[in-house]
């Protein structure tokens, strides 16, 4: 099987399970709202610090959302030894993981203009006329944190200690991004091109190259048994 | 190889002794911020250290995952090992130069936020390794981490830089430093870059004697 084919297969299987269960998009949805809403208690009740503190405030979101759905992806696979079957599948292994990656992503997106919205609805920003220069940043941030996170995912979900050792693998390797994407994110709420500060924007795409690559790399070496 | 440890063990602790002299005693003090500034002929050659035992790291990840040889693994694990241990001397040092200087122990400037990524990275690394019971597989597991985390400090370092910066320039950039600092500092440099070999030599030394024993008692 080439390895695109297997990347079909799991966004097919993967996709499939999705909607059919909702299980993935439901409690992340549920999750994100609880987090707006202590987010709002925790920051006071000014608008002001309400707008200054919004960019890093969605992006801690989208991570910390982002953390149970990249755990999800081979937790799943757990169940009834999956994980096995997986790993004697023929061709390249890489393509399982550009499965992962690919479904993680579209699973992180949709969360993540749920959390827009509600951040909108919420904390009074309005969303409309900037979601053009939002949408770019969150595209290029969730791919090197899915890229990242899939691989992580996959090392961890063996482990007797995957809760906590998942986060603190992950989270330190996301510094560059959270500063990167919540930069951006300021600049695309306050109105201005994302251009103005183009060397974010370079950075992120590099991180999403760099790391995309490294984790289709280094994936069989994690499934190897 | 275990002669040429202790060679290098006595060589470390010579070197360290003569750089710490000229360091302390000959070299001059710093014309602006006098006796305070020579914590840095430990505090520079402990990161330029670190980052070598990293690059190690990298390089014996890559090669474990090629080769699969547990050599490569436990040249990386020591590596590490050893790479934290002086990222932690340069967090505490920095930490006890910035109080004089910048009058607070820790302040989130890109330096001193980037050493901190580093060492929370590379611990992780370690932790990982000891949560994984499997040597073969925990190696795979932390090999992955050590060239991931590798890549992830370049990124990082970028992008603290451009968050913000109150630490000084590089101490080792053209002209930063004057010529009577730069030989005690280089002398401190070899001597933290022997005791690194030697402690590696050591760890790696440590970790096949692990290995062989474990084999005898669960093959025995």
């Amino acid at each position: 099987m080439s390895f695109l084919a297997l990347t079909g297969q799991i966004l097919r299987k993967d996709f499939r399970i999705e909607v059919r269960s909702r299980e993935g998009v439901n409690t992340l949805l549920f999750f994100s709202t609880l987090l707006v809403f202590l987010f709002r208690f925790a920051i006071g009740s000014t608008e002001t610090q309400v707008r200054e503190a919004a960019p890093g405030l969605l992006w801690l979101a989208f991570i910390l959302t982002g953390l149970w759905g990249m755990a999800r992806t081979f937790q799943v696979e757990r169940e009834n030894d999956c994980l096995e079957f997986l790993r004697l599948a023929p061709g390249d292994l890489g393509g399982l993981y550009l499965g992962k990656l690919i479904v993680g992503c579209c699973l992180m997106w949709a969360t993540e203009l749920a959390i827009l919205a509600m951040f909108g609805l919420f904390f009074h920003l309005d969303m409309w006329p900037v979601i053009g220069s939002l949408i770019p940043v969150l595209i290029l941030g969730t791919v090197g944190f899915v890229a990242i996170g899939t691989l992580f995912a996959a090392i961890t979900a063996n482990l007797k200690a995957r809760e906590v050792m998942l986060p603190l693998l992950l989270f330190p390797l996301m510094v560059p991004i959270l500063l990167a994407a919540s930069r951006l994110t300021d600049l695309g709420l306050a109105g201005d091109s994302l251009w103005a500060e183009a060397h974010w924007l370079r950075l992120l795409i590099g991180f999403d190259v760099v790391f995309v690559v490294l984790g289709y790399l280094t994936f069989p070496f994690v499934m190897e048994d | 190889m275990d002669r040429l440890a202790r060679i290098l063990g006595v060589g470390a602790g010579v070197l360290l002794a003569i750089g710490l002299w000229m360091g302390l005693v000959q070299a001059p003090p710093d014309a602006v911020q006098g006796d305070v500034q020579r914590i840095m002929y430990i505090h520079v050659p402990s990161i330029l250290t670190a980052y070598l035992a990293f690059t190690v790291v990298l390089v014996a990840s890559i090669a474990y995952l090629l080769r699969g040889s547990r050599g490569w693994d436990r040249l990386a694990h020591a590596s590490a090992e050893v790479g934290v241990v002086f990222t932690g001397i340069t967090l505490a040092t920095g930490s006890i130069w910035g109080k004089p200087t910048w009058g607070v122990w820790w302040t989130w400037d890109a330096r001193l936020t980037g050493t901190a990524v580093l060492f929370l990275i590379y611990v992780g690394y370690l932790m990982l390794r000891s949560v994984v019971d499997d040597r073969d597989r925990a190696g795979r597991y932390a090999a992955v981490v050590g060239i991931l985390g590798f890549f992830d400090i370049i990124f990082t370092h970028m992008a603290v830089k451009w968050f913000r910066t109150l630490h000084q320039a590089s101490t080792l950039e053209k002209g930063a430093i004057d010529p009577a600092l730069y030989l005690p500092l280089m002398v401190n440099l070899g001597a933290f870059v022997t005791l690194y070999i030697y402690f590696l030599l050591r760890r790696v030394r440590l970790g096949t004697l692990e290995e062989a024993v474990e084999a005898e008692v669960l093959g025995g």
